[in-house]
Order: C-alpha cells, then structure tokens, then sequence
C-alpha cells in the first residue's frame, strides 16, 4: 500500500471531474477569455429570458393562499381525528391505551372505566397539541383505526391554550372550560395557572 | 425681486415634490410587480385591483411604525442620515428640465425650477452628495454590517463618479454647454439628431454608471442582503428606512430624465408624439429597464466593481474623449 492511497482520500474511486475551462496563464489568454465573454451576449440572454416569461400568460407559480390550497397527500399527518362506527356512530376507540403507551412526546391521555354493562368506556381523551411531534405513532398503534390523522393542517391559535384540545374533535368545549381537563404535567403541557394567563378574545368565548 | 418668479418657483418646487414622491412610491409598486410576473410569481394581489393600493397600506405602515434609534448610535448624525437622501435626490432635479414649454391662460411656463448654466455639473454634484446618506448612516449606526455598508458607499463613489463624469464628457465638448436646454435643443432635428448615435460609448458608460450611482442591481453591493444584511440601513426602521428609498427612486428618476435629456432626444416631439409623451415614454423605458436588469442579472463584488469601473469603463471613457476630440478638429 503506498502513500497515494492515503494522500489523495477525497477522491472515491468512480469520481466524475468536471472539465471546467482551463484558467488562462497569460495577460493575453486573459484578454482573450474577457473578450469571447464580452462579445457572447450572456448578460443579453438572460435579459431575454426573463422578458419572456414576464408576457407569458399563465405560467404564474403562486398560490393565492386562503383562496386556493395546494392538495395535500391522504397520508399527511397533520391535526387527529376520533372516528365514529359507521353503522351504531358510537365511538370506535375501545380504550385499549395503546396509543397513550406508544405516545413518545406523552401527550396523550386517557381515562376509562367500566360502564353498567361491564363493557370498557372511554371516559376522557386528550392529546395535547402544543406537545404533539404528529410522529403518527398513535394512529399505527391503534388496533380499532379509531385515531386517524386528517389533513386540517390550519392549526394557528393566537393562544396556548387552545392547543390543549381540539374541541371540535376530542373534548366538548364547556368541559374544557370547565378547567376539566386533564394533562401531564412537564414541558409544553398546560401549567396550573395558565387560565390565569388566558387573555378574552371575542372569538373563542 | 420679482415677487410672481418667487411665487412660481414655490409653486413648481411643490409640484415638482409631490408628483416625484408620488411617482417613486408608485415605482415601488410598479417593481414589485414587474419583477414578481418576471420572476413567475404574482405579487401584491390583495390590497387593492392587483394590489395597487400596496403602497398606501405600505405607507401607512412605515409612517407610523415605531422610531427605533439603536442604543449606542451616535444620533444626531443617525437621525439626520436619511433625510440627505431624499434632500440631495430632490435638489438635484431643480436643474433638470422635465418638460418642453407650456402656456397656461397666456402665461408662458418653463417646466424647469431654476434653469442654471452648468445645471448638468449640478445634476451631477448634488446627486453624488446624496451619497453622504448611506455613508454617515453607515457609520453612525455602530452596527458591523452597516459599517460594511458605509465602506462600500465610498468605494462605490470613487468608482462610478470618474466614469459618469468622463463619459459626460464627450457630447459636452459637442454640444458646447452645460445647460440641459443646450443638451436638449442640440438633437432637436428628429431621431437621427439623437447623441445616443454620434456618442454610443458614452450612452453606455454613462447608463452603467447610473446603474452604479443609483444603487440598483448589478452594483447593488452597498445593501446587498446575501451579504450584509440590509448594508447601511440595517438599524434603520419606519419612516427613516422609507426615506432612503424614496430618496433611491428619486434618484432612479433623475437619472432616466438625464440618460433621456442627454442622449435620447429629450422632450422634442417626434412626427406627431408632442414632446411631453415623448419624455415620458423614454422615463419610463428606463424605469423598466431597471427593474428588468434587477430581475435577469446577478450582481458583482466590490473589488470586480472597482476593477470594471477603473480598468475597463474609464479608459473606454478616456477614448472616447479622445476620438472625439480628434473628429471634431
């Protein structure tokens, strides 16, 4: 093995060089090389390729945003869903707690009990949005396809507080206002006296 | 003192102020646009038809946001920075003959506020101490990337200011005088009487060097953000960050009504186009021709900008200096 080898390690074998042009030695390649570059009419090209895509019409890439949304991927992960059963439109979820096990940012929480019929009933579900990584864990775990992921992915809030739940889809607004909500304690998650932070919109209450 | 000439320079001195603030505010419009469709993108499309309103909502934004003067600025010299742009922009165009002679009920009008014999070197002059704006706001800002900005203002004067004043050499040793009305009545005999034919060279030189004097794109190097940030105006907010534009596109103007006044003919009517159209329409083929050079050209480094505007565009200057002192003894 020779010294080569281990002098020259930044070339893999397969190495493709680019056969740039050749930097001129002379005063008088230079001119030339200055002259060819001056004559060719780069800079007028490239005046011309923008005029002409400036009286094209309708070759715009914008997208006027609230008007028009990009379609999104069925896959996406974005804000969760709770699905109902189609035929009786109770809820799928059978409180296993599979989801809130496998949860790696701990945002989720569960709470069931046993109903009249000794049957498993999902009392409390919550995930806590401003911790969520949206990993997508939950929904692979869960054996009943009871949490899904949607693609309503226009979840700006103007407070923290509306990422403790997704009313619309987890928890009923009046418990939520209710300060029944139930979170673990540790970073992201709703401090004791974050009520107290909460400052009135109009819109939310 | 004939207090009616006191009287109708006031008069045209505020005209002149308010249509050019108008006329640069709407630019900003207009470069956004041009630039956005030319770049496949829509633009300001929200206030407005098209977005034309733009610029009232982007005025009242600037008027009154917050006055922010940086803790450690030196601030009389930090406050009074962006007022020297738009204050030397607008002198500037006190020489500068916008339009031929009108008659309003009787009254024979000269569109032009002070017609002085050298108005081309005062042009020039005032234009080129608007320079101090970025330089002392640079400097006074204590910020490193406006510091930069600062030092590049200086390398960017001492280069394109020998180039400018060379190539304006040549059609005055033509023309025999420095009144932009001279410059103007000498290519009064229709297209072919234009300087831009018997002085290409300094056509060229001396729109390049306006490209370099009104910081726009190829030697856009003093604000260049890829590279410092926003150059001299990194501090600057509200209404003192506007002001240096307006004081920008007031010079942008100024120098189109010089390229056209100088080398296109300026506002002699041409067939059947009066004068007034005429003028207007080579201002606004420079406006364009700005936004469209900012939108095809990449820009270049200070020490190339140095190298073309020392080794290159000056010799070629002082060439054509010399030809043309040859023909025309």
């Amino acid at each position: 093995m020779s010294l080569e080898q281990f002098s020259k390690r930044d070339v893999a074998p397969g190495y493709i060089f680019y056969n740039a042009e050749e930097r001129p030695q002379s005063g008088w390649e230079f001119f030339k090389r200055g002259f060819s570059r001056a004559i060719k009419g780069e800079l007028l090209v490239g005046l011309k390729i923008v005029l002409v895509e400036m009286f094209k019409r309708g070759n715009t890439h914008t997208v006027s945003y609230p008007q028009e949304k990009l379609a999104i991927g069925p896959r996406y992960r974005a804000i969760h869903k709770l699905l109902r059963l189609q035929e009786s439109g109770s809820d799928r979820c059978i409180g296993c707690g599979l989801c809130e096990k496998i949860c790696i940012s701990n945002c989720i929480r569960i709470e069931t009990k046993l109903d009249k019929n000794s049957r498993k009933e999902v009392s409390q579900y919550t995930i806590n949005f401003g911790r969520c990584i949206f990993c997508g864990y939950c929904a692979e775990v869960c054996p009943e396809l009871a949490i899904v992921h949607s693609s309503d992915y226009e979840n700006a809030s103007e407070q923290r507080a509306h990422y403790g739940l997704r009313e619309d889809m987890l928890t009923p607004l009046d418990e939520f206002k209710a300060n029944k909500q139930q979170e673990f304690p540790g970073f992201g998650a709703l401090s004791d006296d974050a009520d107290s932070f909460v400052k009135k919109t109009p819109l939310a209450y | 003192m004939d207090w009616a000439i006191v009287i109708e320079t006031v008069i045209k001195t505020v005209i002149v102020l308010s249509v050019v603030a108008g006329m640069a505010a709407f630019a900003t419009w207009i470069e956004r646009k041009v630039l956005a469709y030319m770049q496949r993108r829509l633009g300001p499309m929200n206030v407005g038809p098209h977005g034309v309103l733009q610029l009232a909502a982007d005025g009242i934004k600037l008027f009154t946001k917050e006055d922010i003067v940086p803790q450690h600025a030196v601030k009389p010299i930090f406050k009074i920075a962006p007022v020297i742009a738009p204050v030397c922009a607008f002198t500037a165009m006190a020489a500068v003959p916008f339009f031929p002679e009108f008659t309003v009920f009787g009254y024979t009008v000269t569109p032009i506020i002070s017609d002085i014999n050298v108005g081309i070197l005062f042009v020039m002059g005032v234009a080129s101490a608007g320079m101090y704006a970025p330089l002392l706001a640079g400097m006074s800002s204590t910020n490193k990337w406006a510091l930069l900005g600062a030092a590049r203002t200086v390398i960017q004067l001492l280069s394109f200011e020998v180039v400018s004043g060379l190539a304006l050499l040549a059609p005055i040793m033509m023309i025999g005088s420095l009144s932009l009305i001279d410059i103007n009545d000498y290519q009064i005999g229709g297209i072919g009487s234009w300087l831009v034919w018997s002085q290409p060279m300094a056509f060229l030189l001396f729109v390049i060097a306006g490209f370099a004097e009104t910081n726009r794109t190829p030697f856009d190097l003093i604000e260049y953000e890829a590279e410092i940030v926003s150059g001299y105006a990194t501090d600057y907010s509200g209404m003192r960050w506007g002001l240096f534009f307006v004081g920008e596109y007031a010079n942008m103007i100024t120098v189109s009504f010089l390229v056209s006044i100088m080398f296109l003919g300026g506002y002699n009517p041409l067939w059947i186009i009066p004068g007034a159209v005429m003028i207007l329409i080579k201002i606004s083929a420079f406006i364009f021709l700005f936004l469209w050079v900012r939108a095809a050209w990449p820009h270049v480094r200070p020490d190339q900008m140095m190298w073309l505007c020392w080794k290159i565009l000056m010799p070629l200057a002082l060439l054509n200096i010399l030809i043309t002192g040859i023909v025309l003894i």
